[in-house]
């Protein structure tokens, strides 16, 4: 080549000098620098996983076990007809246990004592007696769930006790020390409160009010009725006995030692004071003490957590109602949109010419995957239930709402896996005279199959998740028993469980709601097990 | 799912002229087995193609040599009309197989294939077992009327490529697991398990190590007595040993065609002389 003269030759590099070496230590920064990003992501990323799973695990694990009593129940054989067992007083016998388990409860508090059993008890009995006539006349020892406060008091999650004096009030106790009106007489705590004894008042009798506007003056910027529940009851008693003494103060400021409220005064003692939380009556507390120490009360694992159907209470609310729902819209869901998926893929990719109609369906496709899921679930509410009247609630609906939402992204996961079909095979099957659909059937989607199926099973789980959509539907029905559930029957899901959990307003809803979500989560991680499976199980390799 | 397709029975009319055993021999008298005229082929604007006129013997290598891109392997694949699946490509002018259309709009492009093998440059068998490599194609034709049947034609096919006895013990293996060699064999073996009339090779040895390519020009070289071989390759000694005719593509217009021995010793054209002699391309 004489053009090769041409070229000047190549100036020499000094590996060896400074700028060199600056160069070279500017490219290993940067090289760690691009690393450590990357570490710093990864840590965010997993870091924030970390907080959401230790959340949910942390609200959630108490509705995984249940407190329940052990209470040995007498089938009174004159309150069941042994023909009927359905029809029994139920109610009075698990009273009647109750008593006999407790005994000496006053006849007035058996109702509130009765509180502490779920108000399912009865039903708890007779669903047992009705399955097992032939103990009736025999003492039964069913585990039967506590109601909610009680639950949550064993779990510990709500005190028994609880501050008897607000923040404020002990504020306020603070500066009335530092004003040295707090004075210790004979161990009694007082306040020592200069008083203007009103003459109006005292004619009204309302010694109350002196006591009140005597203890406002000290904190006059103070406007809250709690500083004056700080005073004991019997305070206003001692102007009265000062004025029955000497009605000559009337109309003149003297100084009344006021007795403070027992609570302030185990505060002056520098205690904490504490009171019975006001959720719990004294006589229920005690009760329940005492099925404590006779060893009744146990809290076993919460399998009605998984084989209950919703309750309003949540000491007997349970997601097999959910499960089920979701399984059947899930079931509806797959056998539409895999086939369905599946032929519109192929044909997008193998059959379809390539033109401005077919381009226009791809982008409508792959808009679709993007399109809000609350719209499909307005499109299916339509569709399916004002056009075609279908069922409301229902889990053929469900499922076919999801099925549009899950299509696109079939549809998407399919046409990856056929394009990342290597030509070769294609060309192969071709060469020895295989028909177009048999290249298809015979070479091209079994090797795509593990892609098709991954992308299938993330399909399903993103549709398992998805809530709005059914909600617009209404499959989110209150689902007392699994028995009837079906197709065409009203249902709830998984996701609209969560919700409306959610949205209830007894506590222990709020750990069966993080409980749901890990019950949910469970199965996404399953699914995804699948998946990776599957895949393992087809890969081929080439 | 079996393609109910009768194979096309070899037609081997007149009396063969029996070839004599010397690579790169030219048989006395030849049959017209394909024939190219005027061809001329776009991928979409771009002419690739321009008045390919060639004629393909029974019984002989026609290998087709020339620089990169110059159109010799998509002339190949009108053969047995493989660019019909390429989008926007499309054929203009006259190939026939035995004095037939191939782009008739009766011709069957599927049938053709069966008639019309194809070898390509990068082994590719299918990620199935070596025995289901083989039998795929005899059973979407029907070949085959009962499992034995099947498996005389695996192991006639498998001989006749040259594999059989490495891999005898082994044909429920993948086939992917053999070496390169052994897989362009026996993609060989697959390409004529269905008795094609013609075989292309698309650069069969392009990937292979000097031994399997040895291995495979002999086999080529057997293969030849029954079936009209046509070859695309970049070695310009690979033609010289296997074939009988080579025609020199450029640009994607054949420049030259002849017998082997009269294209590497005296061109007619300096565009093939230099080509040959290493002086371009």
């Amino acid at each position: 080549m004489s053009d090769a003269q041409a070229i000047s030759p190549a100036p020499t590099v000094d590996w060896n000098s400074d700028q060199a070496r600056r160069r070279l230590r500017r490219r290993y920064a940067a090289d760690r620098r691009l690393q450590a990003y990357g570490i710093m992501a990864i840590a965010l990323a997993v870091g924030l996983l970390g907080v959401l799973v230790t959340s949910l695990i942390s609200t959630g694990y108490p509705a995984f076990v249940q407190t329940k009593v052990d209470l040995p129940i007498y089938i009174d054989p004159s309150e069941v007809d042994a023909e009927d067992p359905a029809k029994g007083k139920y109610r009075s016998m698990v009273r009647a246990a109750l008593e006999k388990a407790v005994p000496g409860i006053p006849e007035d508090q058996l109702r509130d004592v009765g509180k502490i059993l779920t108000s399912d008890a009865p039903y708890i009995v007779r669903d047992y007696v009705v399955d097992h006539p032939d103990t009736i006349g025999t003492t039964i020892t069913l585990p039967i769930a506590v109601s909610d406060p009680f639950d949550q008091l064993h779990k510990g999650v709500i005190p028994k006790e609880v501050d008897a004096l607000t923040w404020s009030q002990v504020h306020y106790f603070e500066r009335l020390k530092n004003r040295g009106v707090v004075v210790e007489q004979d161990g009694l705590t007082s306040l020592k409160l200069d008083v203007y004894v009103d003459p109006t008042k005292v004619e009204a009798g309302d010694f109350a009010a002196i006591a009140r506007d005597s203890l406002q003056a000290y904190l006059p910027t103070v406007h809250d009725t709690a500083l004056f529940a700080m005073l004991a009851d019997d305070a206003p008693d001692a102007i009265a006995k000062r004025v029955a003494e000497d009605p000559s103060i009337i109309g003149k400021t003297v100084q009344i030692l006021f007795p403070v409220s027992p609570p302030v005064a185990e505060l002056a003692e520098g205690k904490t004071p504490k009171v019975l939380n006001p959720r719990f009556a004294p006589e229920q507390i005690k009760a329940f003490d005492v099925m404590e120490k006779d060893g009744l009360i146990r809290t076993p694992f919460n399998w009605e957590l998984f084989f209950n159907a919703d309750s309003r209470f949540p000491e007997r609310a349970g997601l097999a109602g959910a499960i089920t729902g979701s399984f059947f819209a899930l079931i509806v869901c797959f056998l539409l949109s895999f086939p369905i998926g599946i032929a519109a893929a192929v044909y997008l990719e193998e059959f379809a010419p390539k033109n401005r109609f077919t381009d226009l369906i791809e982008v409508n496709i792959n808009n679709l995957a993007a399109v809000p899921s609350v719209v499909f679930g307005l499109l299916g509410l339509a569709v399916f239930l004002g056009f075609f009247g279908l069922p409301r609630s229902a889990p053929l609906v469900g499922g076919m709402v999801l099925s549009l939402m899950t299509l696109p992204t079939i549809i998407i996961a399919t046409r990856a896996a056929l394009k990342a079909v290597p030509p070769s095979i294609r060309e192969a099957a071709l060469g020895v005279g295989a028909s177009k659909h048999q290249v298809m059937i015979h070479h091209v989607l079994p090797l795509a199959l593990p892609g098709i199926l991954t992308g299938t099973i993330i399909g399903m789980a993103q549709a398992l998740g998805e809530t709005a959509p059914l909600l617009l539907i209404g499959m989110n029905a209150f689902i007392p028993s699994v028995e009837n559930m079906g197709l065409l029957e009203p249902a709830t899901s998984l996701p609209t469980q969560i919700f409306s959990w959610a949205d209830s307003p007894e506590r222990g809803f709020v750990s069966r709601t993080s409980a749901a979500i890990l019950v949910l989560l469970g199965f996404l991680v399953i699914m995804n097990i699948i998946a990776i499976t599957l895949r393992q199980m087809f890969q081929r390799k080439w | 799912m079996e393609a109910k397709v009768e194979a096309q029975p070899a037609v081997r009319a007149k009396a063969p002229v029996v070839p004599e055993r010397k690579v790169g021999a030219v048989p006395a008298e030849q049959e017209l087995k394909m024939k190219a005229t005027n061809v001329n082929l776009w991928y979409g604007e771009k002419q690739a193609l321009f008045d390919v006129n060639l004629e393909m013997y029974d019984k002989s290598v026609t290998a087709l040599i020339g620089p990169s891109g110059c159109g010799k392997s998509t002339f190949l694949r009108c053969l047995d009309r493989m660019n019909d699946v390429i989008d926007g490509c499309r054929v203009e002018g006259d190939i026939r197989l035995d004095g037939e259309d191939v782009y008739a709009p009766r011709v069957d492009p599927v049938q053709l294939r069966a008639r019309v093998g194809m070898v390509f440059q990068k082994p590719n068998p299918f990620p199935k077992s070596i025995f289901e490599n083989v039998a795929y194609a005899p059973r979407i034709h029907g070949l085959a009327r009962s499992k034995a049947d099947l498996a005389e034609i695996v192991e006639r096919s498998l001989t006749k490529a040259g594999l059989f006895e490495e891999v005898k013990d082994r044909l429920e293996e993948p086939g992917t697991g053999l070496s390169g060699g052994q897989q362009q064999r026996l993609c060989i073996a697959r390409a004529i398990s269905v008795n094609p009339e013609v075989l292309l090779m698309d650069e069969p040895c392009s990937a292979l190590d000097p031994i399997a390519t040895a291995k495979i020009e002999t086999l080529m070289d057997e293969l030849r007595e029954n079936l009209c071989i046509v070859i695309v390759t970049h070695s310009m000694q690979q033609a010289a040993r296997v074939s009988q005719r080579t025609a020199f593509f450029h640009l994607g217009k054949l420049v030259e065609v002849d017998e082997t021995s009269k294209m590497f010793t005296n061109p007619t054209d300096q565009r093939t002389q230099d080509y040959v002699t290493g002086r371009f391309g």
